[in-house]
């Protein structure tokens, strides 16, 4: 009795403790005055090496010119992943003033937060970004119509595939077929048949929310001229162009073509697979490794690579509300987006700035790395995740279906489409 | 009134209640007991108390994490977190595998510890690196360990090897029937070394003096485990299921590394992982919240059954 006594007031008091906590909270974020206050400022850069050695020289170069109004950069601290450090950071109120890696499925849940400061609050704010970007910015809007990210770069996915291995297998590796799905499968078999390679292509095979960006998403927006999977709060994917997408990997699954076990290590670059799904990062990583080539994501039909839009695997610039000196984040993040730094990002990155021609604005660069030249025309045609509250949520749902019927084969395909798209509805729905 | 005279015997006062002060009624007789076990009573509330009692509130509210000073409305929502969380099929699966984990992690911790614990107590050789052996996997970091577990269970592993075309397929860490099972053994393989450590400290108050007497009686060793050693660890056995009880149901590591987020297919979830994915990925704590306090009161019902059943005379 006694101990029951003991517990009940234990729980009461905790019970009362956090009534009396929860409903309080800090000061205001940045502060009033703040969109237009001066002064040092925090950023926060992707840990990858050569955005850290831009991301460095950037900061060197706005500091040597702004006494007083000085930039503090580190890498975003180590996390599960980086959403996560950020969605913690803008809850304790201690985010950075600009973070440069900002995924654009997390925008509309850290403007939930309140993390985010919309651009058009800063003059000519608005108009910078369209300037810049064109109107691929559009897509990058919120629901609200304002923009609380600065598109930045690209990394828009197509095929990667080993040359040597397709030569190998008696393919044609100036031209490979690859334009539709039936010659993909077909290509897809002999590299498997003839031994070359143990995975024609390998795909991750896993659970995460995101892993549909680099499987299903690239042709979808192939195949539908450039759709994103929701559109004016409805799913758009359960049609003629997602069942297609969806059978034909489901068929490099059942036929082997696909492992559906993931590859703990890079499957293409220990030669184990033919092909992957990679933005133009990869030239960087696999340049020496392996003979690489690279034609866009199939579709049905074989469509003309002109008109293939594919999936942008974009990282943004996020302006965070706990930055007391905004009036300074909002020019650094121009600085920082001006042409002559896009073009050291480009140069030091190979990652394709969000801005308007990229080719042409660049010529120098992409007649010094021809290679890199096919990604820049593809950048043109890119389709960002949607900007809709409840986005990872939504991709989470899609995911789910799409391994129980793609990859595991144990539901028919278009039954996952449907179930996939009422989750999907629902939760746009609830916004 | 009465009168007392001389040589008459004096009657002892009614002994009387002693007064207690109101501060030991307060504090006890013992105060400075309080304030040396304040410390640990103030690290409970803050670290165990107050983030249970606020999962609680979130739970009955439309909550979500803000900034500060931000203006959100976070409006009392009665059940309706737990009635969207027990109408998710992915929450109900993750609850299923969970306690399919329990079913196979829980028994064969109890048994494997007791039975390596009791060859270890009487192994003459050998002891200490017996006992380091099984306690390093416990202290090694699970990211490094499961990296050795995906190399051991992928379909070109070495256990598919040795099994060859009995090898399951798909390959047990993609095999909705295996993934959990395996998951199961690694954690149980994992853990025993400290709980080899419990029973092995529990042996040493078994008396010599029953094993003597039950060799007298010509009991086989089996006998003398079965009747002796069993019954003489029975708290540490009772401590065993619920630690691990309560361990196992706290699983998440395993999941998100060993099966990529609870693959494939969801075989392989559990609710913790499911939290981790409704709450911290997706940015619905409230949902996350209704998911914690379901499974804070399945484990506290389980131990305590385990708790009767396992202490009853």
């Amino acid at each position: 009795m006694t101990r029951l006594v003991a517990y009940t007031t234990m729980l009461a008091l905790s019970l009362g403790a956090t009534a009396a906590c929860s409903g309080s909270h800090g000061g205001d974020a940045g502060g009033a005055g703040a969109l237009t206050a001066k002064g040092p400022i925090k950023v926060w850069l992707s840990n990858n090496p050569e955005e850290l050695a831009w991301g460095k020289a950037m900061v060197a170069a706005w500091n040597g010119a702004h006494a007083g109004e000085e930039v503090t950069a580190q890498e975003i601290p180590a996390g599960k992943s980086s959403e996560e450090v950020i969605g913690a950071a803008i809850t304790a109120g201690n985010s950075p003033c600009l973070i440069f890696n900002t995924s654009p499925a997390a925008v509309p849940q850290f403007q939930k937060q309140g993390g985010l400061v919309a651009l058009d609050s800063f003059a000519g704010g608005a108009d910078y970004v369209a300037a810049r970007s064109g109107k691929t910015a559009n897509q990058y809007k919120s629901p609200d119509g304002k923009y609380y990210q600065m598109p930045w770069k690209s990394n828009p996915v197509m095929i990667f595939y080993n040359k040597d291995m397709f030569k190998q297998a008696g393919l044609d590796a100036a031209n490979p077929p690859l334009k539709t799905y039936a010659e993909f499968e077909a290509t897809s078999q002999k590299l498997v048949s003839s031994g070359v390679a143990k995975a024609a292509i390998w795909p991750a095979p896993t659970s995460e929310f995101f892993q549909s960006w680099f499987d299903f998403y690239p042709l979808y927006a192939a195949e539908s001229g450039g759709k994103q999977i929701v559109a004016n709060g409805k799913s758009t994917f359960n049609s003629p162009e997602g069942l297609a997408v969806l059978n034909f990997w489901r068929d490099m699954y059942a036929k082997n073509l696909a492992p559906n076990e993931k590859y703990p290590a890079d499957s293409f670059g220990d030669k184990k697979a033919a092909m992957a799904v990679v933005g133009p990062w990869a030239i960087a990583v696999y340049g020496g490794k392996v003979n690489w080539g690279v034609v866009p994501v199939p579709t049905s039909k074989g469509m003309s690579p002109d008109q293939i839009h594919t999936f942008s695997d974009a990282k943004n610039i996020g302006l965070y509300s706990a930055c007391k000196n905004q009036g300074t984040a909002f020019e650094v993040l121009k600085f920082a987006t001006s042409k002559d730094q896009d073009g050291a990002l480009l140069e030091k990155t190979g990652q394709m700035p969000l801005r308007t021609d990229v080719a042409t604005t660049y010529p120098t660069y992409f007649t010094k790395h021809p290679e890199y030249k096919i990604f820049a025309d593809q950048a043109a045609r890119t389709v960002e995740v949607p900007n809709v509250a409840g986005s990872i949520a939504i991709w989470q749902a899609f995911r789910d279906q799409y391994s129980s019927s793609v990859i595991f084969g144990k539901a028919p395909v278009d039954t996952a489409l449907k179930t996939a798209a009422d989750s999907i509805d629902k939760l746009a729905a609830q916004g | 009134m009465t009168a007392t005279t001389a040589g008459e015997r004096r009657t002892e006062p009614p002994p009387t209640r002693r007064r207690t002060s109101w501060w030991t009624t307060l504090l006890g007789r013992q105060p400075l007991g309080i304030a040396l076990s304040a410390p640990y009573a103030v690290f409970l509330l803050a670290v165990f108390a107050y983030p249970l009692g606020l999962a609680v509130w979130i739970s009955f509210h439309d909550y979500f994490f803000a900034a500060p000073g931000a203006d959100v409305a976070r409006p009392f929502v009665g059940f309706d977190n737990y009635t969207a969380v027990l109408s998710d099929p992915a929450v109900r699966r993750s609850f299923l595998n969970v306690a399919e984990f329990l079913v196979i992690n829980v028994p064969l911790t109890v048994i494997l510890a007791m039975v390596l614990a009791t060859a270890l107590n009487a192994a003459a050789r050998g002891r200490t690196f017996l006992r380091v052996a099984y306690y390093v996997p416990y202290v090694s970091a699970s990211v490094a360990v499961v990296a050795v577990w995906l190399f051991l269970f992928n379909s070109d592993g070495m256990v598919n090897h040795l099994l060859g075309p009995l090898a399951p397929n798909p390959s047990w860490l993609v095999n909705s029937t295996w993934a959990m099972p395996v998951i199961a053994i690694f954690v149980t393989w994992k853990q025993l070394g400290f709980f080899i450590l419990l029973y092995l400290a529990a042996l040493q108050n078994v008396s010599k003096e029953l094993y003597e007497a039950a060799s007298v009686d010509g009991a086989s060793t089996w006998r003398q485990f079965r009747d002796v050693t069993v019954p003489g660890v029975r708290p540490a056995t009772t401590l065993v299921v619920i630690l691990s009880t309560v361990t196992g149901a706290n699983l998440f590591t395993e999941p998100y590394l060993l099966t990529n987020g609870g693959g494939p297919d969801g075989a392989s979830a559990s609710p913790v992982l499911v939290m981790y994915q409704r709450g911290i990925e997706q940015g619905n704590p409230d949902l996350a919240s209704a998911i914690g306090v379901i499974l804070v009161i399945g484990v506290l019902v389980i131990s305590l059954i385990n708790r009767q059943l396992l202490e009853r005379d």
